[in-house]
C-alpha cells in the first residue's frame, strides 16, 4: 500500500490524511456487503475487556478473573491519493458492543446507517447514535435481491430524521451503488459544514 | 467451535480469548491513549536492541518506516487492536516510534471533503 515514502524524515508534509467512515445498521442490514464491494477489506479484530463495559459491571462482577472478547469487525480502505485515504468501520449493530462506538466514531467524517426496510426498527439505535453525537449521517435502504419492498417515501416518513439527512436507495453488493452512497454521505457532511461555518460566522477555509 | 456456556460468543464475536500473552497480561496502553487511525511512524537512526523487543514490535518497526494508522497495523499483523495498542505504546515509550494523532476532533476542512467526494467519485 501505497504511503507515500518519499520524504523520510516523517515530516508533517509526508504524513497522509485519514478519513474515517462508519457503516452502522442492524444485523443482516448489508454492512459487510458494502464494504467488501465499495473497498479493499482487510481482516481486523478488536477486543475488550468486558469488565470495561458499564452494563455488564453489574452482571460481571463476582468475576474475579477478567476475560476479553474478540470482535471481528469489517475494514475497508479506499486510497483516493497517496496522500488521502478513505477507511470503512462496519460498527457491530448489537447493543451489546456499543461501547466500542465512541472509540470508532472519534473524528469520522460521517455515517452510513444500512437499513432493512423489512426490519427498519433495526437500524434505529444507530440513527439515535448519530443525532445524538451530531455526526453527519445518510440513511441507505438495501434492497435485497434488487427488490425494492417499500416505496422510499414510507420508509423515510417511518424513520422520522431530523433535518434533510438523506435517504438512499442502494444495492450494497453493486460497487456504483455503494460508491454513490459514500458521495451522498460526504457531499452531505460538507453541505453540513459549510452551513455551520455560515451560522457561525467561521472563516471559510 | 463455541463453547456452549459463553454468552459472549456468536457469528460476530469470535471466542473468548486471552490476547495479552504479548503484552505479559497489561491491558492498557501506556501513556496517552491514540486513535484507531493515528499514524505511527518508526524514528530513524535510534539504536534498538532487538533482545529487549517482541518479535511483533520488530515487525511493527519495520512496517512503520512508512506512517502506518494503528488499524492497518492490527490487520496487517493479525493482532486485535488493543494489542496493537500496547506494543506501540511500548515502542513510543522507548523513543521507537512517534504516534501523529489527528488533528481534528472532526473534518473540517471544506476542500479535504471536496477531494473525498471527487475522489469517491472515480473509483
Amino acid at each position: 500500500m501505497a504511503y507515500d515514502a518519499s520524504d523520510p524524515t516523517g515530516l508533517p508534509g509526508a504524513i497522509p490524511i485519514t478519513i474515517k467512515i462508519l457503516i452502522a445498521g442492524g444485523f443482516g442490514a448489508g454492512k459487510t456487503t458494502l464494504v467488501s464491494s465499495v473497498s479493499e477489506i482487510r481482516p481486523l479484530r478488536t477486543e475488550e475487556m468486558l469488565s470495561e463495559r458499564g452494563e455488564f459491571v453489574d452482571s460481571l462482577e463476582h468475576i474475579e478473573q477478567k476475560e476479553t472478547t474478540t470482535v471481528a469487525m469489517d475494514f475497508g480502505r479506499i486510497t483516493i491519493r497517496n496522500d488521502l485515504v478513505v477507511y470503512l468501520f462496519g460498527t457491530p449493530g448489537q447493543r451489546r458492543f456499543w461501547f466500542m462506538w465512541d472509540d470508532l466514531a472519534f473524528g469520522a467524517l460521517g455515517a452510513v446507517v444500512m437499513a432493512d426496510s423489512r426490519r427498519l426498527a433495526d437500524c434505529f439505535p444507530s440513527v439515535d447514535y448519530f443525532e445524538r453525537q451530531d455526526i453527519p449521517f445518510v440513511v441507505a435502504v438495501n434492497c435485497f435481491d434488487g427488490v425494492q419492498h417499500y416505496p422510499i417515501g414510507p420508509v423515510t416518513k417511518a424513520l422520522n430524521l431530523a433535518g434533510d439527512v438523506p435517504v438512499v436507495l442502494c444495492d450494497a453488493r453493486r460497487r456504483d451503488s455503494c460508491r454513490d452512497v459514500l458521495v451522498t454521505l460526504t457531499e452531505h457532511a460538507l453541505r453540513l459544514l459549510n452551513r455551520g461555518q455560515a451560522e457561525h460566522r467561521l472563516p471559510v477555509g | 467451535m463455541q463453547p456452549p456456556d459463553s454468552q459472549w460468543v456468536d457469528q460476530d464475536a469470535g471466542p473468548v480469548v486471552r490476547p495479552y500473552a504479548l503484552t505479559g497480561g497489561r491491558t492498557r496502553p501506556v501513556g496517552e491513549r491514540f486513535d484507531l487511525l493515528a499514524l505511527i511512524c518508526a524514528v530513524r537512526g535510534v539504536k534498538r536492541d532487538a533482545q529487549e523487543l517482541e518479535p511483533e514490535q520488530l515487525v511493527l518497526l519495520r512496517r512503520c518506516q512508512v506512517p502506518t494508522p494503528a488499524a492497518d497495523l492490527a490487520a496487517d499483523l493479525d493482532l486485535p487492536l488493543g494489542v496493537v495498542r500496547i506494543l506501540v505504546s511500548d515502542l513510543r515509550e522507548r523513543g521507537l516510534v512517534t504516534i501523529h494523532q489527528p488533528t481534528r476532533a472532526r473534518v473540517t476542512d471544506t476542500q479535504i471533503l471536496k477531494d473525498v467526494a471527487d475522489g469517491l467519485r472515480r473509483i
